[in-house]
């Protein structure tokens, strides 16, 4: 049965994406070895396991699978990143352990029952709300990515740098984000006619301040309280933070402590300074908000090394700011040609979607890519296009596509095709 | 109402419905006094509205920038292990762009509010407004932006004018 779908549909050795959907892709020689010399017991299953415990924790064997490249300014602790190592994942939803952070100084010790949400600015009553009454509020939750808008900066270098698919594009995951509608608080608040802005304060020390356009609030903005079921861990903004679906992360403001209400931008430091993207004609651009249709493949990806030539499955994630991944296509002649990626069931708005396809890896080299074309019609531009007219180390929203040469031994490199 | 209808209701919110909806929502919010108000917004805006009392200037300034901030952004703000904060005039269409307060930063009020939030970096809101308003007048002055002798205030600092105002359009423009 699976043969028939074992046929080439593009160059270079890219099986028919429907072989996901028949059994037995790899064949059962080598699940059959544990049983082959009759009955036996591994060491494991000689006596009763661990006790119960009050917090899970992943196996000791995945210890390894931690957030990469952790890195802060020089004499600073708390101001950089640290990034999700997508290599190492499948599906769609990051472990909230995993989930990169950005932050500009240090993660604040909050304590819940002393912070408070404070509505103030064009509003007919300034409000006050603690933790508590807003958790009696009506919630929505939602299954979404959040993308730093400096995620994939180093693919702007002149030489493909040779780092992991996690150390280069880790700056992204999606969780299941849950908490109370912005537009309900502001209506309870009372906005005045005239107001087009908020502007959000964070209370870390740095105080993050970001203007948002109040029509992206009233629309799907939350001050979420839940990652993955769980509260907001404080990396990611413990207790409350500011989330705007498809948005560029810095303006989803953590540890959330003001919105004031206006009829314009405050031009802050992180909305002028930084975030802003300059052209190579000294003409910079405020507020572009939404991230671009984007995908990557995450496996095989720099670090691995092939097995044998044979069939591999190449899977990976897209996204988009605008709305549903659509299609992705994977190539494995460089983009010579393509073919039409699976997309795993989860095809949700704004979203990490998770692709596949079946590659028969003749081993010999090979450049593998994979494109995105999102459900408002933009496709994933290549790098070339990305970085057209961008002033020199404009590095702020890169969605390129992302090229992996593949060699005779095996080892997988970043390479700009 | 039933539970379910509360939530579409809620959910449905748009501008202007607050008073329909205040008897929906839980209406768990707590008014303020001006005073717990004021003591919570940080927020300074281009024209300058929400600027606080107090002045300085650039030779004061020095002083509290080589005490506060030398060691992190270096000898008049040329930069050090933290980022460069003067010079790159007329870079930023060059090979080389180098954004600085000077070189890029569009609005002069926001390098008051920035400092109040975020800087001195270990001990943010350690400055007086006063000096605050002396460290900004001292960044804008290492510019060659204004005189070493001009006060900086309230009033004044909306009014400074950053050479790279107008090379600026937006990406997002409200209805
Ligand atoms: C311990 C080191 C340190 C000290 C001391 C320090 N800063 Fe900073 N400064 C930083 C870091 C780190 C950043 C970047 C913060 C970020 O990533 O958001 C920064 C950012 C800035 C920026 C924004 C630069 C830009 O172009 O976006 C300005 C302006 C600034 N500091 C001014 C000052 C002033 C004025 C003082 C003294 C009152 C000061 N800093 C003291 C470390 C320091």
């Amino acid at each position: 049965m699976a043969e028939q779908h074992q046929t080439a549909v593009a160059g270079n050795g890219l099986l028919d994406r429907r072989i996901f959907l028949t059994a037995g892709v790899a064949g059962g020689a080598a699940l059959l070895t544990a049983q082959a010399g009759g009955v036996e017991r591994e060491a494991w299953m000689q006596m009763p396991g661990a006790p119960m415990s009050d917090n899970g924790a992943p196996s000791a064997h995945e210890a390894h699978v931690k957030r990469l490249a952790v890195s802060s300014q020089p004499g600073t602790t708390g101001t950089g990143v640290s990034r999700t190592p997508l290599e190492f994942l499948d599906g769609l939803i990051t472990p909230s352990r995993l989930h990169f952070e950005r932050h500009h100084s240090g993660i604040p010790a909050i304590n819940p029952d002393e912070h408070r949400l404070v509505i103030h600015g064009m509003v007919a009553r300034p409000l006050s709300f603690s933790l508590e009454a807003l958790t009696r509020y009506p919630m929505k939750s939602r299954i979404q990515f959040l993308e730093c808008s400096g995620n994939s900066g180093g693919l702007i270098a002149p030489e493909p740098l040779q780092q992991s698919c996690g150390v280069l594009h880790g700056l992204v995951a999606a969780s299941e984000w849950g908490g109370v509608p912005l537009s309900v608080l502001l209506d309870e608040a009372g906005v005045k006619p005239g107001a087009k802005w908020i502007i959000a304060d964070g209370a870390d020390a740095a105080m993050m301040s970001r203007s948002v356009p109040l029509a992206k609030v009233m629309d799907d903005a939350i001050v979420a309280l839940y990652q993955n079921g769980e509260r907001l861990r404080p990396g990611n903004g413990y207790p409350m933070r500011l989330f705007l679906p498809g948005w560029e992360g810095n303006a989803c403001v953590k540890w959330l402590r003001t919105i004031k209400v206006m009829d314009q931008p405050a031009m802050t430091k992180d909305e002028t300074s930084k975030y802003s993207d300059l052209n190579e004609e000294g003409i910079a651009r405020l507020f572009t908000f939404p991230m671009g249709v984007k995908s990557l493949i995450t496996s095989p990806s720099h670090g691995f090394t092939m097995g044998p030539a044979g069939l591999y499955q190449v899977s990976g994630i897209a996204w988009s700011g605008s709305g549903k991944i659509r299609r992705v296509e994977v190539s494995a002649d460089g983009g010579g040609s393509w073919a039409d990626a699976a997309l795993d069931e989860h095809v949700l708005p704004k979203c990490l979607t998770r692709f596949r396809s079946a590659w028969r890896w003749d081993g010999g080299p090979a450049v593998i890519m994979s494109r995105a074309t999102d459900d408002a019609g933009n496709v994933q531009p290549t790098r070339s296009a990305v970085l057209q007219g961008r002033a020199n180390g404009a590095f702020y929203h890169y969605n390129g596509i992302q090229a992996w040469a593949v060699n005779e031994a095996g080892e997988v490199a970043n390479v700009y095709a | 109402m039933s539970m379910r209808n509360a939530l579409l209701l809620v959910c449905a919110g748009t501008v202007g419905m607050g008073a329909a909806l205040a008897d929906d929502s839980p209406g768990l919010g707590q008014e303020l006094t001006a005073a717990e108000l004021a003591a919570v917004d940080f927020t300074i805006m281009p024209d300058g509205d929400g600027l606080p009392a107090g002045a300085g200037n650039a030779v004061t300034g020095r002083d509290l920038y080589n005490q506060n901030c030398l060691g992190c952004h270096g000898e008049n703000g040329t930069g050090g292990v933290n980022d460069v904060l003067s010079g790159g005039h007329g870079s930023l269409a060059g090979p080389r762009p180098l954004k600085t307060v000077g070189s890029y930063w569009p609005y002069a009020t926001t390098i008051f509010d920035y400092l109040r939030r975020a800087m001195p970096f270990q001990m943010p809101g350690s400055l007086s407004n006063d000096d605050i308003y002396a460290v900004t007048a001292y960044l804008l002055f290492v510019n060659d932006i204004i005189a070493e002798d001009a006060e900086i205030d309230a009033e004044s600092l909306p009014q400074v004018r950053m050479p790279n105002r107008d090379n600026f359009v937006w990406g997002y423009t409200p209805e």
